[in-house]
């Protein structure tokens, strides 16, 4: 167990940020009323900055509904801002704004990033961005998730810490360094 | 814990095929769960070291947000620390736990010892995980390092590898056995 590989492989049915081409892919599955998750929220894009081109950062939907009664609206907020090409921009909004996830919060975030509202209140509640939450949910538990937030270097669980930013980004660099080297 | 320490512990919990003891031990201040009492359906015994770990995404978090997987293979959940029944108690309510949590607290740490999972000198049980199948058999266990929490995959595995009694019936196996049936 727990041999920490990614399942599934990050696909075209991911949402990424930065080119495929990058030698290093940053999968994490969180959750977006985690304060840990908040706090790392940060350390990414950090890591987005230093890395450039290298990087690909990929993000996986694991919410831990029961400890956190907003968690699952969130996380269909951040697909339904999806299907109107706005995955980011609504990620980055609901992890800015982590203490006020209520039902209208949500509404006024998609408001404020102009996405079609009606629309938006329909694709919410949609079967196909439930049932995408819960696949997410459960790709974390195939892969050995244990907890929010949970990252993986190319494909492998990265145990080590991922608050402590130069030591992260470090890592990363690595894992970029051997794909480098596995490839030429 | 050093790599000789943990081989050393690894050798010493109970391993698969192994009659589970059994035990009673209070799931609430005044109820007491015997094992033997869920037999004929699969248990997930999971020791750990302490109520209130100080992460959110913590172990027994994430069981509890697994339950309905574990329920469709019909399988019952216990876990069970050193700590009372009060602090259970709390630490229930406090994250809304939907599966008991065992009190191993007079004797301190006897069923623990029982399936090898006790930590002498700290007084904690390890990070040990038991899957049982209907017959109170342990199929399958595992020991992880005590600040490595194990995730659920492996106790997934462990159950859906259990026999077709308890474990859902899957399509292939129907179509399996009308192959068979052709003359």
């Amino acid at each position: 167990m727990s041999d920490g590989q990614l399942t599934p492989p990050v696909s075209t049915r991911d949402h990424a940020a930065g080119s495929g081409d990058a030698p290093v892919t940053l999968v994490e599955y969180g959750d977006y009323e985690c304060p840990y998750c908040g706090m790392a929220h940060l350390i990414v894009k950090e890591a987005q900055r230093e890395l450039g081109s290298e990087l690909r950062f990929v993000f996986r939907n694991f919410p831990l509904a029961e400890a956190h009664p907003h968690a699952r609206a969130a996380a269909q907020s951040a697909e339904a801002a999806a299907t109107q090409g706005r995955f980011w921009e609504m990620h980055d909004m609901l992890f800015e704004h982590q203490d006020a996830l209520e039902a209208e919060d949500l509404l006024a975030y998609a408001k404020s990033l102009g996405l079609d509202m009606q629309k938006f209140a329909r694709d919410l509640a949609d079967a196909t961005i439930t049932k995408r939450v819960r696949d997410d949910f459960g790709s974390g538990v195939r892969s050995a998730v244990n907890g929010t937030p949970t990252f993986f270097m190319n494909g492998v669980r990265h145990d080590g810490s991922w608050a402590n930013k130069a030591a992260f980004i470090n890592s990363l660099r690595e894992a970029a360094r051997q794909a480098a080297e596995t490839s030429a | 814990m050093t790599e000789s320490d943990l081989v050393r512990h690894a050798l010493e919990i109970l391993p698969a095929g192994t009659p589970a003891p059994d035990f009673a031990l209070n799931a609430t201040p005044d109820q007491v769960l015997r094992l033997s009492e869920l037999r004929g359906r699969p248990v997930i015994l999971v020791f750990y070291p302490a109520d209130w770990s100080p992460v959110c995404g913590d172990q027994v978090a994430l069981y509890n947000e697994i339950l309905p997987e574990f329920r469709e293979y019909g399988a019952a959940i216990l876990g069970i620390s050193v700590d009372g029944v009060w602090c259970h108690a709390a630490f229930t309510r406090d994250r809304k736990l939907h599966f008991p949590l065992l009190s191993d607290f007079e004797p301190k740490g006897a069923v623990a010892r029982l399936y090898g999972a006790y930590r002498e000198g700290e007084g904690i049980s390890e990070r040990a995980l038991f899957v049982l199948d209907a017959d109170g058999i342990i199929r399958w266990s595992f020991l992880s390092p005590i600040g490595v929490n194990p995730g659920a995959d492996g106790i997934l595995n462990a159950l859906e590898s259990l026999d077709g009694r308890s474990a859902p019936v899957k399509a292939e196996s129907f179509r399996a056995d009308a192959a068979e049936m052709r003359p």
